[in-house]
């Protein structure tokens, strides 16, 4: 009795202590970006509201020159989005695509060619950033969505985790949809993508927050400032606000960081139950 | 309503296993065939070489005449129930039945009527919306028997359709198959490892051992007048009592008991004495004697099993009488048996091959 009180109150306590380290920072920004300059300034870090929350967030999201020297944050908001959804919807169906191949055609290189897929996980693109560069570059798509999206689409873990689930899929339904007439086609997306919802569901949330978060490939290979992402607005702000001489505006800089962690979370927040069920369970 | 001929099929697969060896058959129109064997035989590869599930490494295989060994599943217009069922989770029944109707591009109006129609012989009209997950076991198995049906196929291919059924179920869904087949008139063929499931179903029943056509032929044929030792001792419930014994100056030497009127058997060759439980009776001067383990009153008879006396103890000599139900026997009890000779039967036993 007294044992699982004190276990209770022991385990609580670390959660608590875990969920205030891990917040505390997001407040901090949330409450500073509501403050004027000056204070910030003066000041230092606020831990409670100020009075500047509609001129400031207006400022960043909507006003041309308001943070950046021309873009806003809702362009950059856009870009990362685009990021986001390209990314995750690219690896799925790429990867999705790689594991049917590997599963369901028996030729005969897919043992090993799937173990090349596997070992690209030793190959993250920070390891082959330059290469990837020069062949964005020479296709002249530096700052355009493509460029920024097809290098990263390739998942060697997707392809992974789909060929895993293929492999649970009793044989016989395949035999059935033979007998049924249909193609390979037809049983991909009539049944497999049917059944692997929650499974896409799930890795598209995943790949969607890291995708969103990618931040070398997006450094490095934008450079103009209408295709930055949100995560690279918060890495150039610094550099944009204190050029000049006047007040750094310490505030947009907040506000600029807790955009970017919005999306993210809502994302993570609203699809939650779909994301348990497809880590947990699948309709077989 | 087709007609099925294998000729000289084999199966090896690409790991060397030689599942099916030089199989020879003729199914004709409205025929339900059986095949039947212990797990492992090649029951379920030679059905799925019929499915066109699996490739036929030799020999040649027609539906009506017509050479299908290249010809895909699809186009073979067979249907197949799965012993899993196989039917598929996401969809509702409707649609599982629905589903190879869409995709040989019948009508819409086509399919609505055909589905219902189906549905209401099988009893599942009221499931039409429900998902797999949300049926009982016996009405997945109407499902998958619905989704076979509704594409009134030229063949039926069950595949131990009833395994996974509870006892009293599969009773029930044996009889129903069985009134079906005969009501649709479709030629099946219906694997099954359980020799009461196969000798009740069968127009004519196959016996499987390990990849070879043991013997074919009705129910009652392959019963009374097995071919082999394996056909005699996989047919039959109670199985079939077995005996060593030999052939001994002109009688047959079976433990320390000699029977007459059988000549003309080998000497020297080890034999096997077969006889049915039904054809031994207790008898006063009887030439065998057993001592009684155990008696199973079944009601309208009783199974008296027992040692019988003469045999060293590592040959088998495990007895089963079927007696009527007046049989009072006590465990422990000695009783004195009367093989009705006529009726035993005698194999090699190095062959299996039947002498008598
Ligand atoms: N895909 C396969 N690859 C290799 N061997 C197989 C395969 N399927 C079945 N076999 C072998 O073929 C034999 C017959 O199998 P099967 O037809 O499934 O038997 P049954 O249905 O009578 O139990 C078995 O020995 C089995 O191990
Ligand atoms: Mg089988």
């Amino acid at each position: 009795m007294s044992n699982s009180f004190w276990r209770t109150l022991s385990t609580h306590a670390i959660l608590i202590c875990g969920m205030i380290f891990m917040s505390a920072p997001v407040y901090i920004a949330f409450m500073s970006s509501t403050h004027a300059p000056e204070t910030l300034f003066n000041e230092g870090l606020q831990y409670w509201f100020g009075g500047h929350f509609f001129e400031t967030y207006n400022e960043v999201l909507f006003v041309e020159g308001g943070v950046m020297k021309k873009v806003t944050a809702s362009r950059m908001l856009v870009n990362s989005m685009i990021l986001g959804l390209g990314f995750a919807i690219g690896k799925v169906v790429i990867s999705m695509s790689a594991a049917y191949a590997i599963v369901y055609f028996r030729f005969r290189l897919a043992v090993p060619l799937f173990w090349v897929i596997f070992m690209t996980l030793l190959l993250p693109l920070e390891v082959r950033i330059v290469p990837s560069y020069e062949v964005v570059a020479g296709l002249g798509l530096l700052n355009t969505h493509t460029g920024l999206i097809v290098p990263l689409i390739a998942s060697a873990t997707g392809t992974f985790f789909f060929r895993q689930f293929f492999k649970s899929v009793p044989e016989e339904l395949l035999e059935a949809a033979r007998l049924d007439n249909a193609g390979p086609l037809r049983f991909l997306i009539d049944i497999l993508v049917p059944l692997s919802k929650t499974m896409i569901a799930a890795i598209l949330i995943i790949m969607f927050v890291v995708g969103w978060n990618q931040y070398l490939w997006p450094l490095i290979m934008t450079t103009e400032e209408t295709s930055y992402t949100i995560v690279i607005g918060i890495k150039q702000i610094y550099q944009v606000l204190s050029e000049g001489g006047e007040l750094p505006q310490f505030q947009k800089a907040f506000a600029l960081t807790i955009l970017a962690t919005l999306p993210p979370v809502l994302v993570v927040l609203v699809f939650q139950n779909w994301f348990v069920k497809g880590l947990v369970e699948s309709e077989k | 309503m087709s007609t099925l001929t294998l000729s000289g099929v084999n199966k090896r697969y690409d790991n060397g296993a030689h599942a099916v060896r030089g199989v020879d058959m003729d199914i004709t129109d409205g025929e339900l065939i059986v095949f039947v064997g212990p797990s492992g035989c090649g029951k379920s590869t030679l059905l799925r070489m019929v499915a066109g599930l699996e490739s036929i490494t030799e020999g040649e295989m027609t539906i009506d005449g017509k050479r299908i060994n290249e010809t895909s599943p699809a186009d073979r217009d067979v249907a197949m129930v799965f012993q899993n069922y196989a039917l598929y989770p996401h969809m509702t029944v409707f649609r599982n039945m629905a589903y190879g109707l869409i995709n040989r591009g019948m009508a819409k109006s086509d399919i609505e009527a055909k589905v219902r129609e189906t549905a209401k012989m099988l009893r599942i009209e009221d499931f039409l919306e429900r998902k797999p997950a949300q049926l009982s076991g016996g009405q997945r198995q109407r499902v998958a028997m619905g989704r076979a049906i509704v594409r009134s196929p030229k063949l039926f291919l069950f595949d131990e359709p009833l395994s996974n059924l509870d006892a009293k179920l599969r009773v029930q869904m044996r009889i129903e198959i069985k009134r079906l087949q005969r009501e649709l008139g479709v030629t099946s063929i219906y694997v099954t490892h359980d020799q009461t499931e196969a000798m009740t179903l069968a127009d004519r029943l196959a016996v499987i051992n390990e990849g070879l056509i043991e013997q074919m032929g009705s129910p009652m044929e392959l019963y009374s007048d097995p071919k082999t030792l394996f056909v005699a001792s996989f047919i039959g419930s109670p199985h079939i009592n077995l005996l060593p014994a030999r052939f001994e100056n002109g009688q047959l030497q079976v433990g320390d008991t000699a029977m007459a009127g059988f000549d003309a058997l080998p000497q020297d060759v080890p034999l096997m004495l077969g006889i049915r439980p039904e054809h031994i009776a207790p008898h006063a001067d009887g030439a065998f004697e057993i001592s009684v383990d155990l008696v199973e009153q079944l009601g309208a008879d009783s199974l008296i099993y027992g040692a019988v006396a003469g045999f060293n103890g590592n040959e088998p000599h495990e007895l089963c009488v079927r007696a009527g139900e007046a049989s009072q026997h006590l465990p422990g009890e000695r009783i004195k048996l009367n093989f009705e000779a006529g009726r035993a039967m005698v194999f090699r036993q190095d062959s299996g091959e039947r002498l008598i």
